[in-house]
């Protein structure tokens, strides 16, 4: 991963260092269709080992599918997924042994403490030392004054880390996060982007990372694509990309993607 | 009194009623459940009345209901703890971690277990202090009975699951009361030759009719009801197979259809 995250400076030598690193996840012709309706339009890409990657596009655009693609609660209508170098459709458990997720559309279960969950969810991904590793994130997202509270008497930034905690249980070697910071205000988004940042660079993880917020994408990925309409209309680093459309910053690539037709895709 | 606040609660509720099958099968289901359960009751006790002095009603009915309500627990345990997870939100996270379909049955099959015991042993416990009931004279047909209520009990929570997971919460009702939907039928508190015959032809397809009926041959004649446990198992299979099937198709639609990630929405 690139030191670049935290300081919103963004250099290629980042992403010419990612040429000789094996892909982690390839995607070929993904496609999800609910009918006449197609969420996700033969996409495909590749993350390799180490990178952070950015998937924007506005509402609708496909994000969230492709996501629950990516973790299996969704069947493709048609393509492939290969993470590290097996298919999810035949290999699933193996894969999503090493990966995990975060979103903030859900939290953990409200009725159990933290500690409880955490331990739940160590558990569930088959986690040795699980008891250890729960304290021990409890007390790295700065939880650990509250492992024997209820989860839903938390605070929503207290329980989007508690959501995060979680996703660094099995220590990922690649971490899924949807909107991980969308609730949450800029205070507690800042610490919990530098606190994902330093636990991937400790695990030498790869993120894929939805977001809204473009100062976060720009701050936090070496490689932004952009979805609209369910098909990819830009792949590149958020750098490139600037120059590309022409304008200052992402913000602006994303209202301006946001407003093409379906016809101009 | 705005009689358009009372409308607007009104119309809400009604909202929500017309758009679940759980709901409103609920407000059909229980009238139609207590009649016939009391009905055929009624028309045992009738029939038997004066007739045979031998018979210990309170025996009958009490170990029929301590062995129904092991029958809901084994059930129910399996379903809700399912629900329990639809409930708070953790679906996503659930099914998004290596946890195996088999890992997962076993995993609520075993709450089941416990459950189970836990609360037949309590309310043997009270019945024995309270009536003087041993259930133990069942002897050796307890083991073939614990068992064949469990798997009977698995099988219709996996349906209920599969059922929530394709059509979401409006099917939670079926998660608590599946089990009731069998009890007119199952021989529980009176025997199966109190039923009409055509339902008759139906309850024989139950295991919980043989069962049951085993437990009061048991009583009457004290011998072994080899031919009641056997159904029981044989249909118990059957039934668990076609659970697993169940579940398993449901599974695929629920991730062929985004049905997951829509359970967090309902």
């Amino acid at each position: 991963m690139c030191q670049h995250g935290i300081l919103y400076t963004i250099t290629l030598q980042c992403v010419d260092r990612q040429l000789s690193v094996p892909v982690l996840l390839r995607v070929k012709n993904l496609t999800k269709t609910y009918g006449k309706f197609t969420a996700v339009d033969h996409i495909s890409f590749e993350v390799k080992e180490g990178e952070v990657l950015g998937l924007l596009g506005p509402n609708g655009a496909g994000k969230s599918t492709t996501i629950h693609m990516l973790l299996s609660l969704l069947e493709p209508t048609e393509g492939t997924i290969e993470i590290f170098g097996k298919n999810l459709a035949t290999d699933r458990e193996e894969i999503l042994q090493n990966m995990n997720f975060a979103t903030s559309y859900s939290m953990l279960p409200h009725n159990l403490t933290p500690l409880e969950n955490l331990k739940v969810s160590a558990l569930l991904y088959g986690v040795k030392s699980w008891k250890e590793k729960a304290n021990s994130l409890l007390e790295e997202f700065n939880l650990g004054a509250f492992k024997n509270a209820r989860t839903g008497s938390l605070s929503s930034g207290e329980q989007m880390r508690l959501v995060l905690a979680k996703a660094f249980l099995n220590n990922p070697k690649l971490l899924l996060l949807d909107e991980p910071t969308s609730s949450l205000d800029p205070a507690v988004a800042r610490d919990l982007r530098q606190k994902i940042f330093y636990k991937m660079e400790e695990n030498g993880g790869t993120i894929m990372w939805t977001s809204h917020n473009m100062r976060e994408i720009e701050a936090m990925c070496d490689r932004v694509i952009f979805l609209a309409h369910g098909k990819i209309v830009a792949n590149d680093t958020p750098e490139n990309l600037k120059k590309a459309f022409q304008e200052n910053d992402l913000e602006e690539i994303f209202i301006a993607i946001a407003q093409q037709p379906l016809s101009s895709l | 009194m705005n009689p358009l606040h009372i409308y607007g609660i009104f119309l809400r509720n009604i909202i929500l009623i017309r758009r679940s099958v759980g709901r409103i099968f609920g407000l059909f289901f229980f009238s139609t459940f207590e009649l016939f359960l009391w009905g055929f009751m009624t028309l045992w006790l009738r029939d038997l009345a004066g007739k045979d002095p031998r018979v210990d009603f309170v025996f009958l009915l009490l170990t029929g209901l301590i062995f129904w309500h092991l029958f809901i627990r084994a059930q129910q345990s399996f379903s809700i703890s399912f629900l329990e997870d639809v409930w708070s939100r953790n679906i996503m996270n659930f099914f998004a971690t290596p946890v195996t379909r088999k890992e997962f049955i076993a995993g609520l099959a075993l709450i089941s277990i416990v459950q189970g015991f836990l609360s037949f042993f309590y309310i043997t416990l009270l019945a024995t202090v309270f009536y003087a009931l041993n259930i133990w004279t069942l002897g050796f047909y307890v083991v073939p009975f614990f068992v064949n209520i469990f798997v009977f009990g698995w099988a219709l929570g996996l349906i209920a699951i599969g059922l929530l997971l394709r059509f979401g919460p409006a099917f939670e009702i079926l998660a608590f009361f599946i089990p009731m939907v069998f009890l007119p039928f199952s021989a529980v508190y009176y025997p199966v030759s109190v039923l009409p015959d055509g339902i008759q032809q139906i309850a024989f397809f139950l295991p919980t009719m043989h069962l049951f009926e085993g437990m009061r041959a048991i009583f009457a004649q004290e011998t072994f009801p080899l031919v009641h446990a056997l159904w029981a198992t044989g249909l118990n299979i059957v039934y668990f197979i076609c659970g697993l099937g169940f579940f398993a198709w449901m599974i695929r639609v629920a991730r062929k259809k985004g049905l997951i990630a829509r359970l967090l929405q309902d």
